[in-house]
């Protein structure tokens, strides 16, 4: 054994698991909701159905809050204004220019749906982020993709439109061989892939950081009962109760990260769209 | 004799050490963004603006990187 025994975490077959990409897997029955085997607990497990969730707390917060709207506001009101002025006035208006009010509804809709599914990371009961998973994040970016090249066709036309995208001003004919299929790559293909994986990467990497902070300061704060060893060793302990309050840091940071992430995705949202709108390249 | 056994995909370290790139880019643009907000308060959303841009052109550096090294894993 030799080193072994003197690093608690490793070469324990018994009790640590590392956590990684299985952790994001909520196969187990404890996770689903329906009956082993059935349609609906391949199709219903616990991201999609926080995704319902925030879908549906979206609809309510903004129905019941553009309801009833006084001149002087209560605080309720206050709150509601107050998260769709910084998305319509810091948002929408400083990118998009006077075209604006077209899109600030698809604007506050994403960004109220991409802050409380990057809050349900942190939130009790919920505890996972939902954009962990990738194929959400993708959901949206073919949203954004969609309406920023149908934005881009409603107002040039198709043709005008590639050309413009396609094309940046002032390339001598020579070059276009290079410049067309990278402009292409860039505007049609990064573009949404990099949207997608960049709030993928974000919450995956921050969950799995607490994750590791977590499951392995509880492994260490209860050392001897989850592992081969038999003897007592109150350093790990020590070490694990350290580990787990300063998960609490992590989380906090990741609110921050979270916030950060859905303010970044409806920004770069309202800039493509802008690039597809305006006039010159 | 083993001392110590690691398993996992290297590719993770490059990818760590791939993200050096990207993180002097995001750093630098953010400094300059510092920078001309304390020379000229006044343009600083016309800068932040620009920094996002900037900031999303280089992290998808890091972006693609993470893309690599889970599928080349």
């Amino acid at each position: 054994m030799g080193w072994t025994s003197l690093i608690p975490m490793a070469g324990d077959e018994v009790g640590y698991h590392a956590p990684g990409v299985q952790s994001f897997h909520y196969t187990d029955p404890g996770w689903t909701f329906f009956a082993q085997g059935s349609w609906l607990n391949t199709w219903i497990n616990k991201s999609t159905l926080q995704a319902l969730i925030a879908a549906i707390l979206v609809i309510v917060f903004w129905l019941v809050a553009s309801r009833k709207l006084k001149i002087v506001p209560t605080k309720g009101q206050f709150f509601s204004e107050y998260v769709y002025d910084f998305v319509r006035n810091g948002i929408a208006r400083d990118i998009l220019g006077p075209d604006y009010r077209r899109y600030t509804g698809y604007l506050v809709g994403l960004f109220s749906f991409l802050l409380i599914n990057n809050w349900f990371g942190e939130t009790f009961i919920f505890m996972y982020p939902t954009f962990s998973n990738i194929g959400y994040a993708y959901a949206l970016a073919i949203m954004t993709w969609v309406i920023y090249i149908g934005a881009g066709i409603a107002r040039h036309g198709f043709g005008k439109f590639m050309k413009k995208s396609l094309l940046p001003p002032g390339v001598p004919p020579y070059l276009w061989i290079l410049i067309i299929p990278l402009e292409f790559l860039s505007n049609f293909i990064t573009r949404p892939i990099t949207l997608a994986l960049r709030l993928f990467a974000n919450l995956f990497a921050g969950h799995l950081v607490v994750l590791v902070f977590v499951v392995g300061g509880w492994f260490l704060m209860t050392y001897p009962s989850q592992s081969a060893a038999t003897e007592m060793n109150l350093g790990y302990n020590i070490a694990g109760v350290i580990s787990i309050v300063f998960s609490f840091a992590i989380l906090a940071l990741e609110l921050f990260i979270g916030a950060l992430q859905a303010y970044i995705f409806t920004v770069l949202t309202a800039q493509y769209v802008h690039s597809s709108l305006a006039d010159d390249h | 004799m083993t001392l110590m056994e690691l398993n996992g995909s290297i590719n993770m370290i490059g990818y760590g050490i791939a993200t050096l790139g990207p993180a002097i880019g995001v750093g630098w643009i953010f400094a300059s963004v510092i920078n001309g907000t304390a020379r000229n308060p006044e343009t600083r959303g016309a800068m932040m603006s620009t920094a996002f841009i900037g900031f999303a052109v280089v992290e998808a550096l890091a972006i693609i990187g993470i893309a690599l090294a889970f599928v080349l894993g």
